[in-house]
């Protein structure tokens, strides 16, 4: 199924809990309500036409300083082409970051049989920073979730053993949100440095 | 061997009997520079420049060092080889403390040395705001012949120091304004 097909897929499926979609350089994207994601997940793993049996990748993203600071000059001068290249198709192109949102919660899924791919995207409130966890569906959500709860402070409702992965146990804050401080150190041994 | 010289002693060996003069403290230096037994701790990348140094190509064995020892207590050199996070610290110098004197430890990539291009919440700046370093072999990755040179210099390094068991003053970065 090509991109347009798969979103439209989605949308028959649940009118209510898609917010908005698009597929900026041939990436499906759907944008979805967080109260839905359980259940279209489950039904992207279990229905027959979209089969996705693999989640490749679990990932969050803090849009809170998005477009306030200007580009690095390194990419301006470096020729690398920021308006979209003709030969790349760009007819449903990326809207910007979603609305008042700090955090986007974002799922990419893969069906092995059927070779295609597909990427939910979820808001989140700061104030309220929870999503329904997929570790009952796909047993690699586990890992990733704690990554995101690390990283990110995004909480995982269902999930069995939420605690940090990468950082150690004492560690303060989440090192990936852009408000923590880029030179704040929290080392266990050794001077602060 | 009669007509040699041994490399430690101003003494030719003569004579059928043959004997020897020598400083003792030259003597086990000698002999520690050529039996290194090191300790990789490979944490990164930089672990395939010591494997490329440490098998046949380049073999590190030419300079009695090619036997690795994976436990600390049997261990002279402490190979620090790839980034040191914050949370592996705590591990680091643990190995450090288990190893018996005298011990030296070697800083192999410019990630032990420095923290390297990384500076952030995870990476510690550096090994020697951990434990001593004798010798710092920067590079991302060095190359093997600039290791076998760190080698030859950590060789010196330690037939110059007293066989006393005394060791000069760790190497430290100074101190520096942020």
């Amino acid at each position: 199924m090509n991109d347009a097909f798969l979103i439209q897929a989605v949308k028959d499926r649940f009118t209510d809990g898609v917010k908005t979609s698009h597929s900026y350089r041939g990436d499906a994207t759907v944008l979805l309500g967080r109260e839905f994601l359980l259940e279209v997940a489950r039904t992207l793993k279990e229905d027959p036409i979209f089969q996705m049996n693999f989640l490749m990748d679990l990932t969050a993203v803090d849009f809170s300083t998005f477009g306030t600071k200007r580009s690095p000059a390194f990419f301006v001068n470096s020729g690398v082409a920021v308006s979209p290249s003709p030969e790349i198709p760009d007819q449903d192109p990326w809207p910007g970051p979603p609305g008042p949102a700090r955090f986007v919660v974002v799922y990419h899924f893969f069906s092995l049989p059927l070779k295609h791919r597909l990427r939910l995207e979820v808001p989140v409130e700061e104030a309220d920073a929870e999503v329904d966890s997929l570790s009952s569906l796909w047993a690699g959500a586990d890992w990733l979730e704690r990554e995101v709860w690390d990283m990110f402070g995004i909480r995982f409702r269902g999930h069995q053993n939420l605690k940090r992965i990468l950082m150690y146990e004492g560690f303060v804050g989440h090192p990936l949100r852009k408000d923590y401080p880029v030179n704040k150190r929290q080392p266990l041994i050794g001077p602060v440095n | 061997m009669p007509g040699t010289m041994a490399p430690w002693s101003g003494i030719e060996m003569s004579g059928e009997a043959g004997f020897l003069t020598s400083r003792l403290d030259e003597a086990i230096g000698w002999a520690r520079k050529f039996s290194i037994f090191q300790y990789p701790f490979v944490t990164a990348c930089c672990g395939m420049e010591y494997m490329a140094t440490a098998c046949s190509h380049y073999d590190v064995d030419r300079f009695g060092a090619g036997l690795p020892r994976f436990s600390p207590r049997q261990a002279d050199v402490l190979f620090v080889v790839g980034t040191i996070s914050h949370k592996i610290a705590p591990v680091l110098k643990r190995i450090y403390e288990q190893m018996a004197e005298p011990k030296w430890v070697v800083s192999f990539g410019v990630c032990t040395c420095t923290g390297g291009f990384y500076d952030n919440y995870a990476t510690v700046m550096g090994i020697d705001t951990i434990i001593p370093v004798d010798i710092y072999i920067p590079g991302c990755p060095p190359r093997p012949e600039y290791v076998l040179d760190g080698l030859l210099k950590l060789q010196a390094k330690i037939q110059t120091q007293a066989a006393s068991g005394e060791r000069p003053a760790p190497e430290s970065r100074p101190e520096f304004e942020r």
